[in-house]
Parts: C-alpha cells; structure tokens; sequence
C-alpha cells in the first residue's frame, strides 16, 4: 500500500534507497524534513550524516565526499542554495557527481518560508560563476521526488556532473500517497577517476584550476562536449493533450499540477488547451516546443515568479507562435480559475 | 467529485494529526489525496492548519481556494476560514470552546468536541480525532440530503482503518483514538 509522506521525505528514502553514502546540510524552511529525516535515517543506517556550520560548509563537504566516488548530497531553500553556488561551480568544473536540493521559498533575500519558483534562472543559468551547467530535474509530486532523487546519483555519475532537483516548498511540504517502489542499490560501479588512495596504482588528480596555457580552454571544450551529449540524451517532459490545442500550457513543478487542472477546466468549457511540461529544466525540451509551436497556437507559461522558464519557451518558440505569461511571485500561490481566466481572454 | 477541507485550530490541538487521517482515509479507499500543512512559525497556544483535498482524479492544487469542509477546533480558526467556504461547506465547531451562534451555512454542526474527548472517551486530547469522525458523518448527510452529491467520497469504515495506520508506531493509542472517531460520527445525527 502506498505510504502517506512529505514530499521531502519521500526525497529523503528515494536517495537513501539509491545508496547515498554521505548527506550534509543545513537547517532552513521549506526543507528542514530533509536533514531532520537524514539525521535520524542515516545515523541507523551506519551511513554518514553531518550538519555543517553552515550551506557553505556543507555544499564543500559534498565536493570532498563525492570526490571519493561516494555518493553525497546536500539539501537547502533558496536563500541557501545561494550560498552553495561556489561549490557548485567547482563540482562542475571538478566533474565531481553530486546531487543538490533547492526546495525553493519565497526571494529575494531572505524573502519568505511560502512555496515559490523563483530561482529557475539560478539553477538552470548556473548559479555560480564559469561556463557550466547542471542537470535540474523538476519533479511534480511526492513520488516524482522519491523518483528523481533515486534516478539521479546514476544520472550524475552517468556525466560525471552535479544533478539540481528543483523543487519548491509546497511540494516539499505537501503529504501524498508515495510507492516505494525502486529496489534498494548496494552494488556501485568502479569509477576509475576517484580520489581512493593511490595504493597499487598511478596517483589521480582532480582540480578546477588549471593554469597551464591552453589547459581551460581545453577543458571548457570538453565540458561543453559534455553537455552537448546531456542535451541529446536527457531531456524529459509530460505531454498533456498538445496534440489538438489551440492553448498550450508550459509550466513546471507546483505550477506545472495547477495548470493541469486549468487545462482540464478549459477542455470542459469547449476550449483546446493543453499542457507542456518539463520535468528536465535543464537539458530544456526545446525541441519539442519548437515542433509544438505553429502560427494558430499560442502558448501560456505559468510560474511561480515574474517570468523565467518563459524566456526559454521564447527562445524555442523562436516567434513562431504567441507566448504570454502568468505568474505569481514573492510566495504567492496561482490557482486553476485564474489560469482558466487568462486562457480564456488568450482564445477570444 | 472534489472534497477541499480545512482543519484549523491551535497549535496542539493536533490539527496536523486530525488532517493526516483524514487523507489516510482517502488512501484506504483508493482515493487521491494531498495533505499539506501551515508550516510557519507556528507554536503550542498559536493558530494551525492543514488542507486535505480528496478526489476520484488526480489533484492540481494541494491548497484550497473554494473549500467546501471545515472542522474549526478554536474560534480564531473558525473567523479566519469562514469567509474562504464555499456557501454549502460542512463546518464543524468546536462548541466546547466557540460560543454558539447561528449556523454560517445550512451544514454547520456545534459539536463539543473537547467535552466527548473529555468526558466520554477520557482524554481531552482526543478531541481532534471526535471532529475527524464528525466531519464524516456531516459530509454524508450533506451528500445524502442537501447537496445530493452523486457519492461519499469518505466513508468511516475508512477513518478507523486510518487510525491504525496512523498510530501505528504507537499501538497502544489505536482503540481510544477510533473511538473518538467513532463518537464523533455517532454524535450527529440525521
């Protein structure tokens, strides 16, 4: 029988579950489950969990486990993944695979403890400095967490590269029915660039400064090479009746259940909406917008913030429909009936 | 077919715990459900709640924006909720606690839930799991007589069920608490 959970419980056993060796953190609402859940789970199950001094400290301590070969994660809301970015761009340029958790509230600042979506430019426009990027993944619902956060230690080994799930407070905070539903991991490949003591062998090297001439040049090449592949491979979303729609709805995480109910209400009021979801933020389903985009369709991005995945819908679009907004930002929660509104003034 | 219900009261009263068993419930029928709580700066002695939505479809928003049940365990609770209702909501009133004025819809029922949790199940902190059972019956009655609502969405074979899910890492707790459900349920009457 499915298991009543928070959705950042559910985030917790679908890492636990994929092995996780190593969970570092720090407290902030809305993801205080996560390390609160860690504290207790990890500690029983004889792996390590440690609360840094703080997301500084904890995002490095990631970097230092994950170099090892280990599997590491480190958890935090939006104010805090802030402070994570430094690590995130040396993983990234370390080819370090890790996986960060942003349980997005309310920004900027400080901000507020509600539900919000604003840091989709932060986590998919790097964060920190240099050319990289991370894999975001925008899971939906509690066992879309427990999934994502299974699925994506692989993923991130699979690349050598840091995996961001990007979820936000309500899904983090909300209780669903979850399937525990993946077999638990104990076996992990060998991974021949890990930092494991250089007993018997040649000694290994991992660093993100590289001074020699040509060196970074080089190695930003290959990264992009890298994201290239990630780009082709990895993208996912959920196509929800854009077969026939006049309206298309692109919207993620949180959003991306309100809209869907919008859409439904639409269909029932005589009108062809339908609904684009990416559940990879980063690679972008840009290809499948772009297929999606005609002169007689419009498309409607709903988010929870001012407007950010729009301008990727933009750029896929490349003008060949109309794209309009909705938003809410600061914490503020949009619902149905007012998707609904605007769909119907776009279609009059 | 759509219940957005809301459980409010102080914090302690276990409007939390209250609102977990109703969606375990909605789990044992093979029904979706989200749970999601005020999860502020909230305290023993300050105001909490959870939203519960229950459906036969799959669930947008875990937040409700046209309610259509309330259990108001403080008068606090009930002046903050009442205004979000839909004009047919089943509200249940804590009557031990919130004085006794006109019915706010034709579904309102003053239930003195810390009193039954008191006296006739013999802890007042039961008093929660009385307004889970209540809450039942009223959307019954409401499904059978006024709204005539196509089914009942919950049932109380359900709730007490739940209760065991609920409680399962405290068995001891399981047979008070489905009696106060059951008092709850048994205490309104059609």
């Amino acid at each position: 029988m499915k298991k009543l959970v928070k959705g950042n419980v559910a985030l917790c056993e679908g890492a636990i579950t994929a092995g996780l060796h190593a969970y570092f953190g720090y407290p902030i609402t809305p993801q205080n489950e996560v390390p609160a859940y860690m504290s207790r789970k990890m500690v029983e199950l004889g792996r390590v969990f440690i609360q840094g001094e703080s997301e500084i400290a904890s995002a490095n301590m990631v970097l230092g486990a994950a170099v090892t070969g280990k599997r590491a994660m480190t958890s935090s809301s939006s104010p805090g993944m802030s402070l994570k970015q430094e690590a995130l761009s040396y993983m990234a340029g370390m080819e370090i695979p890790a996986l960060i958790v942003n349980v997005q509230r309310g920004g900027p600042g400080l901000g507020n403890i509600s539900g919000a979506q604003s840091d989709y430019f932060q986590a998919v426009k790097g964060g920190g400095h240099g050319d990289y990027r991370l894999i975001v993944l925008a899971p939906n619902c509690a066992q879309e967490m427990y999934e994502t956060a299974y699925d994506s230690f692989d993923l991130a080994e699979k690349y050598r590269t840091p995996v961001m799930i990007l979820s936000d407070g309500i899904v983090g905070q909300m209780m669903e029915p979850v399937e525990f539903n993946r077999p638990e991991i104990k076996e992990f490949a060998n991974k021949d660039w890990a930092l494991t003591g250089c007993m018997q062998r040649e000694p290994r090297s991992i660093k993100s400064l590289l001074m020699r001439e040509g060196s970074l040049e080089r190695h930003n090449i290959d990264l992009q090479e890298k994201y290239e592949i990630i780009s082709k491979n990895e993208v996912q979303y959920e196509s929800y009746l854009t077969d026939d729609a006049q309206i298309i709805i692109t919207a993620f995480g949180i959003a991306s259940r309100i809209s869907k109910s919008a859409v439904k209400l639409a269909r029932k009021n005589g009108i062809k909406a339908g609904l684009l979801r990416p559940k990879t933020l980063w690679p972008f389903p840009s290809k499948i917008i772009s297929e999606l985009a005609k002169p007689q369709t419009a498309f409607l991005c709903v988010e929870l913030n001012h407007g950010q995945m729009v301008e990727d819908v933009r750029l896929a679009v490349n003008g060949k429909s109309r794209v309009e907004f909705l938003g809410k930002g600061g914490g503020g929660i949009i619902n149905e009936i007012e998707i609904l509104e605007k769909i119907k003034k776009l279609v009059k | 077919m759509k219940h957005e219900i809301i459980v409010a009261g102080f914090g302690g009263q276990g409007v939390l715990l209250a609102g977990t068993l109703i969606a375990q419930a909605a789990i044992e029928q093979g029904l979706h459900t989200t749970w999601f709580p005020s999860y502020g700066a909230e305290m023993r002695g300050g105001t909490a709640n959870s939203t519960i939505v229950v459906s036969d479809e799959e669930i947008g928003s875990p937040l409700a924006f046209n309610a259509n049940a309330l259990i108001a365990l403080n008068e606090p609770s009930l002046n903050k909720f009442l205004p979000r209702m839909a004009k047919s909501a089943a509200i249940i009133v804590n009557s031990s606690i919130i004085a006794q004025t006109e019915k706010f819809t034709e579904n309102t029922y003053f239930v003195p839930l810390s009193e039954i949790a008191d006296k006739t199940i013999g802890n007042i902190k039961t008093a929660n799991m009385v307004s889970v059972g209540a809450l039942i019956k009223a959307l019954e009655l409401c499904a059978d007589h006024i709204c005539k609502m196509e089914n009942k969405i919950l049932n109380i074979n359900s709730a007490v069920k739940a209760v065991e899910t609920a409680f399962y890492a405290k068995p001891k707790l399981v047979d008070i608490n489905k009696k106060a459900v059951l008092a709850g349920y048994d205490f309104i009457e059609a």
